[in-house]
């Protein structure tokens, strides 16, 4: 056990800092308030958001190790330094980069699968924030059985021809692409009849309709596609390779949805609302009951955190087993995350019912909201109950549900 | 940066369980429960020591190994695996570490020589410093302890007590001084030994430094906490193995039980709960001896955290054994009953969760 990161990693922690410092308060002059809390400080220097993400990859803070032709940093990957940086950022609260399915998930893919002019083409705007996409995966009848999809794609000619929907795509009436999951080749079997195609979302015949969450914000989309028409080249991997493609990225969100250095934030945030709140005039810190639930689920997260260190061990010293540690990040993390916003409210009481923009809102409604939202995270990127039969299957070698013919 | 146990730890607890599962396999454990054959449980014991445990904590200068506490805890974790039926964690670490933290230079001399070389065996009984129950007590005035204190550790083979006072003063006494009387109390579980010992007027060894304040016996607990963890981590591991084999293996409506899933996720969910406790195991032995300013706060945590997912998942792993789960045949209960005794030793996960929390106000 050496928890030490070594002098050299001690000198970029102060660099970092000193970045930090320079860029307390920052706020964007195109910023919106963001109830998950990543919106900037007041008081500071102003700057638009895609100035901010060309000053984070110039200093090496973002996409860090995407090489320079692709319009990133062209450092080593280096999951010490990346730790830092995000640690540095999020105790001084200075903004990190932009996110968004097209930096976490589609970038990696493209690093991985995509041609040379694919990564020319995309890599750079996307990262910069200049290209927004949307992932068109899940249909109407298509969810836990993702694999089922039946938006069709047809090769005309030198151009594919999408028709069919998709729903639950997030950020869809900002998104200038969509890497969308479609199936190409009907005779195959289920897996092997899918392609990864990337779609222009200003081609005629595509239609997009909000859909308000629970949340009352119009968190995702439905997308319908008709006679949708895109070069034959818009494709990721081989036809019938889309399965493979997405998987290898699939894994990825399911990490990073739920970190829990920023599930202890909130632990520490409740601490401070217990601490101030009071009922009956007594600070709510100091009934038993509740008192004992913020102390349960402190140690849940704290037993997260460590597992956290243990998972960030494993990838700098391979040969270390933690398949089964990696597979149910996605699961413990958005419940614990759903269940630390809960108890906070139960803490409120019937003050925490209060949302939107009404008088007695305790952290701008953000623990009604993110409560909420995290049930959203659950249920998305494969249910806690897809979660455990991977946990199960893949981790513990249990046997399948047995198929139903032509299912 | 490195997060995980060392070569030579995990060596140390494979030759641990190994020696475990070749010496007190659960034929043998059922003897000794039934109290048929007292031998068994001393050449166990004897083997036990032969691989160094005694000296474990120790510093060399008194003839220990001078290891790190997570050495300590991959120890407990081996014996929770094995519901290993030997003395450990009060003679080998609680003892130790209250005197290392709380004796005078004389009394670290005389007594951590005799533990690392098993001159003398001590039980621990701390008890009324943590939570006093049925009214016991023990006062000490003038060199003299009377009262009385339950759930001693290790009581029935100790040559030693270890006892505290509700101050956290804690006092080293002979096990055979006159006015010394053992009372056997029988736990679920036939593993371990508990005893209440009552004292009329028998001289004690007050600790010194344990008069001054109360951070000598409050560190030997906090080791003493640790290792429960650990060894219900050992043993809800052996519970989830042993029900993911028999979902396996168990065969109604002509498939696997693994195969529906409502038995393969009760399994997600008990590897699940359990596989953030070995890290938060680990880390809390390793901030009690490197990082000072978090150690109570971890080693409360651990305690409290993994006693919660233990009492889950002793239930679950034996629901998912069905029947057999339930009966002696199978002898899945020895590993539920040493969980269940674990959670409630040294503090029940309340009492220690509001510790918890009044370490960091």
């Amino acid at each position: 056990m050496d928890l030490e990161y070594g002098p050299e990693y001690q000198d970029f922690t102060k660099e970092v800092q000193s970045f930090c410092q320079k860029y307390k308060g920052l706020s964007f002059t195109d910023g919106s308030k963001n109830l998950l809390g990543s919106s900037g400080g007041s008081g500071g220097s102003e700057m638009s958001r895609s100035e901010w993400q060309k000053t984070l990859i110039e200093s090496g803070y973002f996409a860090r190790s995407v090489p320079k032709e692709y319009g990133g940093y062209g450092g080593e990957a280096d999951i010490l330094k990346s730790r830092i940086i995000a640690a540095e950022f999020s105790k001084s609260k200075t903004p990190g980069p932009m996110g968004g399915q097209g930096i976490d998930m589609l970038v990696p893919t493209l690093l991985e699968m995509g041609t040379e002019e694919q990564k020319q083409a995309y890599i750079k705007p996307t990262l910069h924030g200049e290209m927004i996409w949307c992932q068109g995966y899940s249909e109407p009848n298509a969810g836990s059985d993702l694999a089922s999809l039946q938006t069709k794609g047809e090769l005309v000619g030198d151009e594919w021809v999408i028709n069919g929907q998709k729903i639950w795509t997030s950020t869809a009436q900002y998104s200038q692409m969509c890497f969308c999951l479609v199936r190409t080749e009907p005779d195959a079997s289920k897996h092997a009849g899918i392609s990864y195609l990337l779609i222009p979302m200003d081609s005629p015949g595509i239609e997009i309709r909000p859909l308000v969450d629970m949340t009352l914000k119009p968190g995702f989309n439905e997308v319908f596609f008709t006679d949708v028409k895109i070069p034959e080249g818009n494709i990721i991997g081989k036809r019938g390779e889309g399965w493979a493609v997405a998987n290898a990225t699939l894994g990825h969100e399911r990490g990073s949805l739920a970190p829990p250095d920023a599930t202890m934030n909130r632990v520490n945030m409740l601490i401070h609302l217990m601490k101030k709140e009071t009922l009956d005039g007594r600070p709510l810190i100091e009934h038993p009951i509740y008192r004992d639930r913020l102390m349960q689920i402190q140690g849940k997260v704290l037993a997260q955190q460590s597992h956290a260190l243990r998972l960030l061990s494993a990838k700098l010293n391979p040969g270390t087993d933690v398949k089964i540690g990696k597979m149910i990040q996605k699961l413990t993390g958005t419940e614990l995350r759903h269940e630390l916003e809960g108890l906070a409210i139960d803490v409120m009481g019937e003050i925490g019912t209060l949302y939107e923009d009404s008088p007695h809102l305790k952290n701008d409604g953000t623990w009604q909201f993110i409560y909420m939202y995290f049930l959203g995270l659950i249920i998305g990127g494969g249910t806690s109950q897809i979660q455990k039969n991977i946990i199960a299957e893949r981790g513990l070698g249990m046997p399948k549900e047995p198929k139903i013919q032509g299912a | 940066m490195y997060f995980g146990l060392s070569e030579e730890q995990s060596f140390f607890k494979d030759n641990v369980k190994k020696y475990l599962e070749d010496n007190a396999s659960l034929d043998q454990i059922r003897k000794i429960a039934a109290n048929d054959e007292t031998s068994i449980g001393k050449e166990i014991h004897q083997g036990f020591l032969n691989l160094g445990v005694n000296g474990l904590l120790i510093p060399e200068e008194f003839g220990g190994l001078d290891l790190d506490l997570l050495f300590a805890a991959v120890v407990s974790e081996s014996l929770g695996a094995c519901v290993g039926p030997v003395p450990y964690i009060a003679p080998y670490v609680m003892a130790p570490s209250a005197i290392m933290a709380g004796g005078s230079p004389t009394q670290k001399e005389n007594y951590l020589t005799k533990i690392a070389s098993n001159e003398i065996l001590v039980g621990v009984g701390f008890s009324e410093f943590i939570g006093s129950r049925n009214d016991a007590g023990l006062t000490f005035t003038d060199g003299v302890l009377k009262g009385r204190t339950m759930f001693v550790m290790d009581a029935q083979v100790a040559t030693h007590f270890l006892l505290a006072d509700k101050l956290g003063q804690m006092f080293m006494l002979d096990a055979k001084a006159p006015g010394v009387e053992i009372i056997n109390l029988t736990t679920v579980d036939k593993t371990r030994q508990y005893a209440e010992i009552i004292c009329k007027d028998v001289p004690a060894d007050l600790l010194e430094l344990s008069s001054l304040s109360t951070d000598p016996i409050s560190r030997s607990i906090d080791a003493g906490r640790i290792m429960l963890a650990a060894d219900t981590l050992g043993a809800s591991q052996a519970m989830i193995d042993q029900a993911v084999d028999y979902a396996k293996e168990r065969k109604q409506f002509g498939r696997a039980i693994g195969s529906f899933q409502a038995v393969k996720h009760m399994c997600a969910e008990m590897v699940s709960d359990l596989e953030p406790c070995y890290a938060l195991v680990w880390h809390a032995a390793h901030c009690h001896d490197s990082s000072p300013d978090e150690a109570k706060l971890m080693a409360c945590h651990a305690k409290a955290h993994v006693s919660e997912m233990g009492k889950g998942i002793a239930k679950k792993a034996t629901e998912v054994h069905g029947g057999m789960g339930f009966t002696d045949l199978l002898g899945l209960h020895y590993w539920f009953k040493r969980i269940g005794v674990n959670r409630q030793m040294l503090g029940s996960p309340e009492l220690v969760r509001e510790e918890a929390m009044q370490s960091q106000l």
